[in-house]
């Protein structure tokens, strides 16, 4: 990520660190998925100011993550898209669709 | 006792030129809570760079939109050449600044003409559009394009601009900046336009920043940030602060973007007091490798383009953060207490495009 601090985190400290940076006044810039071969690489992009800061979370394909949508209110959208392109599994998003947020044919498009 | 309801909006609607939904709760007339839905025309570009190698995209990537078409070209161009270490010529940097800024007023002459016949007055649209067109003239007269340009390339530009043209091109700005006068006069100080627009649809800074407001909306609430201070082009060379009001409603996001017009005349000038002379364009080798997230400014926010490369000619990823995606949740709490007649000004307000957020 170059200009951007990087910083690798388990499933387990993704709230954590999340409220810790909601303590220091970041927001949620957004939430990226990419496919790797054994499962997804999630990055969470904050900011404060010019300033931004990225969490790297790697999961397993049938791994279940927690919504940070109870911290960050607009994460939400960020997640239903994951959830609905990718196939990533979050629980407890705040607004959830239930894979309506787009209205495309193919299921989990971005997954293989 | 007030009557609750629920009244779909979207995705036809006649001030929506594309599809969005709402779920308006309503009490009596009185919004109470407002729920979006996009995918109505989700094209899966993104997917797309896995098939397309990662110099033939730059094509996919200008028409992710056909209003900011040059901007998201530069910014996926800008994120590949981070990634494989390659300067552009300081030429290119100030061409890519004054298409941007050429864009920009488009863009927001665009968007005035749309607010002006949301609220019914025909004369203001037209103006406004006529005085567009000088702009998509200029375009067509550097690039040959009017819509999509395809000037961009991985390493700089793929084409030049005389200086004699862009010394045109700043006359014939000057002389839009006396008409823009005449027509933010009206814009901003007519009776029936501040009507429609002063103190309807508040968002404080906080929730400004809340719910990650970019662009125009987020200046419009008191929040000083304009991602073109990064530096990103040629404007680490230019002067210029971003423009913000502490109001924070309708009314606020229009002299946003009147001011911003404005701004881009004056950076345009700049530029062509300073672009060097020199190539465009520099030639690399090999494929990406790493990752970059690129962050540019474009009319409606902040844009972000995230690219990961492999070594190989495809990319693992590309994903481009579209400034009305992360706007969603601030126009939603803008709806909220507003009344249903506000409903289609309101979401003007975000200078909504969604044809990039369907990307």
């Amino acid at each position: 990520m170059t200009d951007n601090q990087l910083t690798p985190i388990s499933a387990d400290e993704l709230l954590t660190n999340c409220q810790k940076l909601k303590n220091e006044d970041y927001h949620i810039v957004q939430i990226c998925a990419v496919r790797t071969h054994d499962g997804y690489e999630l990055t969470y992009s904050f900011a404060l100011g010019y300033e931004m800061v990225n969490l790297r979370l790697s999961i397993s394909v049938d791994e279940e993550i927690m919504s940070i949508s109870s911290i960050f209110s607009p994460a939400f959208l960020y997640e239903n898209e994951i959830l609905e392109l990718f196939g990533v599994k979050i629980q407890m998003i705040n607004v959830d669709y239930k894979g309506n947020l787009y209205r495309i044919a193919a299921k989990t498009p971005f997954k293989d | 006792m007030s009557t609750r309801s629920i009244v779909p909006f979207g995705p036809q609607h006649p001030v929506l030129p594309e599809p969005i939904h709402l779920d308006l709760v309503l009490e009596d007339e009185r919004v109470v809570e407002a729920i979006p839905s996009i995918g109505f025309i989700h094209r899966g570009l993104e997917k797309l760079v896995e098939k397309k190698d990662f110099i033939e995209y730059v094509y996919v990537a200008e028409r992710i939109c056909g209003i900011c078409s040059f901007m998201h070209g530069m910014g996926y161009c800008e994120a590949i050449e981070h990634t494989m270490g390659i300067e552009v010529p300081d030429r290119a940097k100030y061409l890519r600044t004054i298409w941007s800024e050429m864009s920009r007023i488009h863009s927001h002459m665009l968007w005035l003409g749309l607010l002006a016949d949301a609220f019914g007055f025909e004369s203001l649209f037209m103006e406004s559009w006529r005085m567009r067109e000088k702009i998509l003239d200029m375009f067509e007269y550097s690039t040959g394009g009017r819509v999509i340009f395809s000037v961009n390339k991985i390493g700089g530009q793929r084409k030049d601009m005389p200086d004699d043209m862009i010394a045109d091109f700043v006359r014939i700005l000057e002389g839009m900046e006396k008409e823009l006068k005449a027509l933010s006069n009206t814009f901003l100080n007519d009776y029936a336009v501040k009507s429609r627009l002063e103190g309807v649809g508040y968002l404080t800074k906080q929730q400004a920043h809340d719910l990650g407001a970019v662009g125009p909306f987020m200046r419009a609430s008191g929040i000083n940030l304009d991602t073109r201070k990064t530096g990103y082009a040629a404007y680490a060379s230019l002067e210029f602060e971003p423009i913000i009001s502490t109001v924070g409603d309708s009314y606020a996001r229009t002299d946003i973007r009147i001011r911003e017009i404005f701004q881009s005349i004056d950076l345009i000038r700049q530029a062509a007091a300073k672009i060097p002379a020199g190539e465009v364009a520099v030639p690399f080798k090999g494929n990406p490798t790493g990752e970059y997230l690129m962050r540019v400014e474009q009319p409606r926010g902040e844009a972000i383009y995230y690219v990961k490369g492999n070594g190989t000619k495809n990319l693992d990823r590309m994903r481009v953060r579209t400034p009305t995606f992360a706007n969603i949740p601030g126009l939603v709490e803008t709806l909220k207490g507003c009344q249903l007649a506000d409903v289609p000004i309101l979401i003007l307000t975000i200078d909504p495009c969604i044809s990039c957020t369907e990307r």
